[in-house]
């Protein structure tokens, strides 16, 4: 519609700047957090995170060297060195020496020192300390600068998170948690509805179409409702909570989605083909195996992704049939409300758990964004 | 390489609905039959009977002597080709033609030299390791063909084989499996197509279907000249036969009609005296539609419209009493005819007779 | 070998994929074997008949395993809630009949009520922005080149799970002490345009439902969008043509020749999200645990059946729940009845 004569080009740029405003609303929030999980504690509280993003002026507290690295040069005894760590690039405005005057000097000034004796501080951070009596003393003593700093970014949270054995707040078990409860409950259902959806799709049977539509009415049916009767049905046949349990539920409640996607893609195979394969004295097991199963691939790669960011996302289920009081089975997303309720405001690790639970699914998302919506549009009942 | 031999066959979906109905048919080794009939006439439906692709509600199918109704299609010793290809887009040609050899468990030597006099037959071996989506549909025609020479089957049925094809390739495909027939003298192949060149140039025998049933069976040339009743007359033939109601005047070795629209015409079929008077249809194709200068022609009328096709012309005369037009193909180019009078006739064992939509011949 | 190695959940997992997929497809291909080659074998006397017969019972052999599931996981809890919702639990097992006890019982209690009224807010809301929204970026981006990065960042929050999208807005709505630089974009916009002090937004009573269901709009609006744009290009481009030559505007092309030929889709984008907010746990779980009158009737059923320990009335809310997804359900089954014909 672009090639049409005469349109406005006014109009295309409104287009434009609304899409692109629409885009940064949607994504500000992922953002937020995920640049959160890169600062430390004292720097998301000190200011908000889109500050992070450029250079920033801080007030900060810093100390010379101490006095033992002094040494004597021409009568004078001198301290030299740089007020920030090495590699840090950082740009002195103002500084001070008292906490009640920390914007006295300039860069390149020199300040008498209380104790006797001159400070010079440049604007880089290199100082250089003069007396002329030896400087006494453990530590240095200490300036106050307000210094320009680049934006600086840690992967300190993310360790701290995934790796660190002790820490109360680690993510590391409950990631293999997920893992453990993901996976197979992504690949059983779709074994059980492909060969389902097949004797739905292309076999005659009397029922046929009463059962497609029980599946389509058990599409809709709140899990809510599964709940106390399959967990009491679970303690009864002597799983209890545990991984089986939540696989068998996550098959349960992933298959009428699996069943009414995979059998409305397949009853889409051209007839021909089923029925040469036939004619070829292909037996219903192989036509299953040998065609529909190869051809229905991308079917089969849509309710993949959806039951596997199902059960990925899923918290209801895991709290209900999972996780027992010892907390060893907890999965990430339960883990992440445990601590919201006891780290709430602690965004560095918040942020960080958050993200490393959401990681995975994104990837997965980027990936096969392509299936995705492909099974979207499959599977929205019409 | 077998006969095939219908009985009091037929098809019905539910109690009353056939959709076929005694259908009696024997078809002899080594014969092309070509089912023929217009759109919802049942034709690919009896084929997929004979395949075995749907059940048969009524009487006997047998192939080589034995009642096959309940043997499931690949047991029946068939080969399908299928309008739409059918093949495995998933496999390579060669697994393609493969399949139902594998199926079959047939050892790998026996399955690698079927496939490769099958490709050299239809000289597809430069393609036996593409996948189907990368070949063009005459070469997919090609490739469905094979894979049925490879099962080496009793009977080869063909479901319209050459309809996804365009025209150019149509003819040259077309071509292609009347030699594939010759070079295969003993197979039993049953084709259906709407198409009636197809059927004329391939068949040796075509079977019409109309009206749930068999309309006429024979040989291509059978049908055009001596057509059992008004449906065969006008089916096959393009522009279909003209068809003139009239009375029969005089009856003996030849047959005078006079028609209703004022002709009067001869025809070399014989009748009885007692015929005499009996309302029939004259049928006379265009083709054979002469011009004459006589007196008492057989049609006379005027040109409406002309349609020049190049080597031959056709006229289509005004209608008469809410008719039909009638037509007549003249050899040549005829631009000057339009809006003309024109006298009609035609030589006497060019003239049809049907009475109450049967022929009349003996 | 090591017995904790044997005992750990990652083995455990691998030996159950192993076991259920062998185990799948076993049951598929033996019941098939025994079917044909024992019990009707396609030789003799009665091979046409026994051919048939297999193919009759062929069927049901490929959906047994699926069949139970269904049965055990979705259909049977269903009458069994029923039933729990009409007894009562007495120490020591069993259930005894208390008629419509439960269902009186909720009905008196003011968290329910604030549950109903909070639930038919966020039907009202989400399913109408989340489609709007979607509708507009479907809209905007069918023209433009950069179009499909836009949707794919726009549908980006569907792969993120509730609880993470609940940290990531709980972020966006933190609040400082007023003297320190607010860290929540809301406060820090809120202040940056003259507000006076940061507002702590998820204890404002009734207000905090709308903070929750953007989280679900954020989420569900690419859903939307994803249908909406097939459903978009789906409308022959000649009818848009033909409106273009006769002069219509491009919103009056938009509204009156577009929207209409997409009214169903628009109807089943509606429907289907309806559905999940009728489910809608995990935001109010983690965000406000239904603190501050924001309870919707997931989290008063999780609250009663698991904290409170009430199965009666829990399951009388889990059945309030199914009664309001019922007349989609019922439309649904209809539609897929017809279009099966």
């Amino acid at each position: 519609m672009n090639n049409i004569a005469g349109s406005k080009s006014s109009l295309t740029w409104i287009v434009h700047i609304t899409v692109a405003a629409l885009v940064i609303l949607w994504m500000v929030p992922t953002v937020g957090l995920f640049v959160s999980s890169f600062r430390t504690a004292d720097q998301i509280s000190t200011n908000g995170w889109w500050q992070a993003l450029f250079p920033s002026e801080q007030n900060l507290t810093l100390r010379s060297a101490a006095p033992e690295t002094q040494i004597e040069q021409d009568g004078l005894f001198v301290i030299e060195g740089r007020l920030f760590d090495d590699g840090v690039k950082a740009e002195i405005s103002v500084w001070g020496i008292t906490s009640r005057n920390i914007d006295a000097f300039k860069p390149g000034e020199t300040a008498e020192l209380r104790k006797g004796g001159t400070i010079t501080v440049q604007a880089d951070g290199r100082y250089r300390m003069e007396h002329t009596e030896p400087f006494t003393g453990s530590r240095g003593s200490r300036v106050f600068v307000t210094a320009t700093q680049p934006p600086k970014f840690t992967l300190e949270n993310y360790n701290k998170i995934l790796f660190e054995k002790r820490n109360v707040d680690g993510m590391g078990k409950a990631f293999l948690n997920t893992f453990t409860v993901t996976i197979p409950a992504t690949i059983i259902p779709i074994l059980v509805a492909a060969f389902a959806a097949y004797a739905l799709a292309w076999m005659d049977f009397p029922g046929r179409a009463l059962l497609v539509a029980a599946v389509v009415g058990l599409l809709v049916v709140p899990l809510q409702l599964a709940l106390i009767p399959l967990l009491k049905f679970h303690q009864d046949i002597g799983i209890g909570k545990g991984y089986l349990g939540v696989w068998m539920a996550h098959t349960g409640f992933g298959l009428p989605l699996a069943i009414y996607l995979l059998r409305n893609y397949m009853a889409g195979l051209p007839r021909d083909i089923i029925e040469n394969a036939r004619v070829d004295g292909a037996t219903d097991f192989q036509i299953f195996t040998k065609l529909i199963l190869p051809l229905s691939f991308p079917a089969l790669a849509s309710f993949a992704i959806f039951q596997f960011l199902w059960t990925w996302n899923d918290l209801l289920v895991a709290k209900v049939f999972l996780i027992d009081a010892t907390g060893q089975t907890t999965v990430m997303t339960a883990r992440i409300i445990e601590l919201l309720g006891t780290r709430g405001g602690n965004w560095e690790i918040l942020a960080t758990a958050a993200f490393v639970s959401i990681a995975v699914p994104l990837a997965v998302f980027f990936a096969m964004q392509k299936y995705l919506v492909r099974g979207l549009l499959a599977g929205s009942v019409k | 390489m077998a006969d095939l031999k219908l009985t009091n066959v037929a098809k019905s979906y539910g109690n009353a609905m056939y959709v076929l109905q005694d259908i009696n048919l024997d078809i002899k080794q080594g014969e092309l039959v070509v089912f023929v009939g217009p759109s919802g006439c049942g034709k690919s439906t009896l084929l997929r009977m004979i395949a075995g692709l749907e059940k048969i509600s009524g009487g006997r199918l047998e192939i080589d002597g034995q009642v096959v109704n309940d043997v499931p299609p690949a047991q029946r010793g068939i080969a399908m080709v299928f309008q739409s290809y059918a093949l495995y887009p998933h496999m390579t040609v060669r697994e393609n033609m493969a399949f139902a050899l594998r199926i079959a468990r047939k050892p790998r030597d026996e399955i690698n030299a079927a496939v490769e006099r099958a490709a050299k037959i239809l000289q597809l071996e430069p393609y036996l390791d593409r996948l189907p989506k990368a070949l063009s549909g005459g070469q997919r025609q090609r490739v469905a063909i094979g894979r049925s020479i490879v099962r080496d089957p009793k009977v080869y049925l063909f479901d319209e084989p050459l309809s996804n094809l365009d025209a150019a390739l149509r003819v040259a495909t077309r071509i292609e499996i009347a030699k594939l027939k010759e070079s295969m003298p003993d197979s039993t192949m049953i084709y259906v197509t709407h198409d009636q060149v197809e059927a004329m140039t391939l068949a040796s025998r075509i079977v019409v279907l109309a009206n749930k049933g068999i309309a006429q069976v024979g040989t291509p040339l059978d049908l055009y000249e001596r057509p059992e009743n008004e449906f065969v007359a006008q089916f096959i033939g393009s522009p279909a036969m003209n068809l003139l109601p009239g009375k029969i005047v005089e009856t003996g070795e030849q047959t005078r009609v006079d028609l209703d629209g004022g002709g009067s015409a001869v025809c070399a079929i014989p009748t009885q005296p007692g015929d005499k008077g009996k309302a029939v249809n004259i049928g006379v194709r265009p083709e054979d539609l002469v011009a004459s200068q006589s007196e008492t022609p057989l049609f006379k009328g005027k040109v409406d419209i002309i349609e020049a096709l190049g080597e031959v012309t056709l006229l289509y005369f005004e209608s008469q009493g809410g008719r039909e037009p009638v037509i007549a193909k003249f050899t040549g180019i005829h631009p000057e005819l339009r809006g003309q009078e024109i006298g009609l006739t035609a030589a006497p064992e060019k003239v049809h007779l049907f009475h109450q939509g049967q022929s009349m011949r003996p | 070998m090591n017995l904790d190695l044997l005992n750990s959940p990652a083995v455990l997992g691998v030996v159950t994929i192993v076991l259920g997929v062998s185990g799948c497809v076993g049951y598929f291909y033996f019941s098939n074997l025994i079917l044909d080659k024992v019990i009707f074998p396609p030789r003799g006397r009665n091979a046409g008949r026994n051919i048939n017969y297999a193919n009759m019972v062929r069927p049901w052999l490929f959906l047994l395993p699926a069949l139970l599931a269904l049965g055990l996981y979705l259909a049977y809890p269903v009458f069994k809630t029923l039933h729990f919702s009409l007894t009562e639990r007495v120490p020591g097992g069993g259930n005894v009949w208390v008629g419509a006890a439960n269902y009186q019982q909720m009905l008196k209690e003011p968290k329910f009520w604030e549950a109903m009224r909070n639930n038919m807010l966020w039907l009202i809301v989400v399913p109408a922005l989340a489609t709007a929204f979607g509708l507009l970026v479907a809209q905007l981006t069918d023209r433009i080149r950069w179009g499909n990065i836009a949707k794919s960042l726009i549908f980006m929050p569907m792969a993120i799970s509730f609880v993470g999208a609940s940290v990531i807005w709980k972020l966006v709505y933190d609040t400082r002490p007023a003297e320190q630089d607010q860290i929540g974009m809301l406060n820090a916009l809120y202040i940056f345009f003259g507000g006076s002090d940061p507002q702590t937004w998820l204890t404002i009573p009734f207000w905090n439902n709308f903070f929750l269901m953007a989280v679900l709009v954020w989420i569900q609006t690419g859903f939307a969008m994803v249908i909406l744009s097939a459903a978009l290009r789906g409308i022959p481009e000649e009818t848009v043509e033909a409106a273009i030559v006769d002069g219509a505007s491009p919103l009056t092309i938009f509204f009156k020749i577009k929207v209409p030929q997409i009214r169903a889709t628009i109807l089943v984008v509606w429907t289907t999200i309806t559905i999940t907010v009728l489910k809608v746990f995990d935001i109010v779980f983690a965000m406000t645990n239904g603190q501050w009158e924001t309870q919707v009737l997931a989290n008063y059923m999780y609250d009663k059946l698991f904290r409170a320990n009430d199965w009666g009335v829990g399951s009388a809310a889990a059945m309030v729940i199914m009664l309001l997804v019922a007349p989609i359900l019922v439309w649904n089954v209809r539609n897929a009845r017809n279009e099966m014909r």
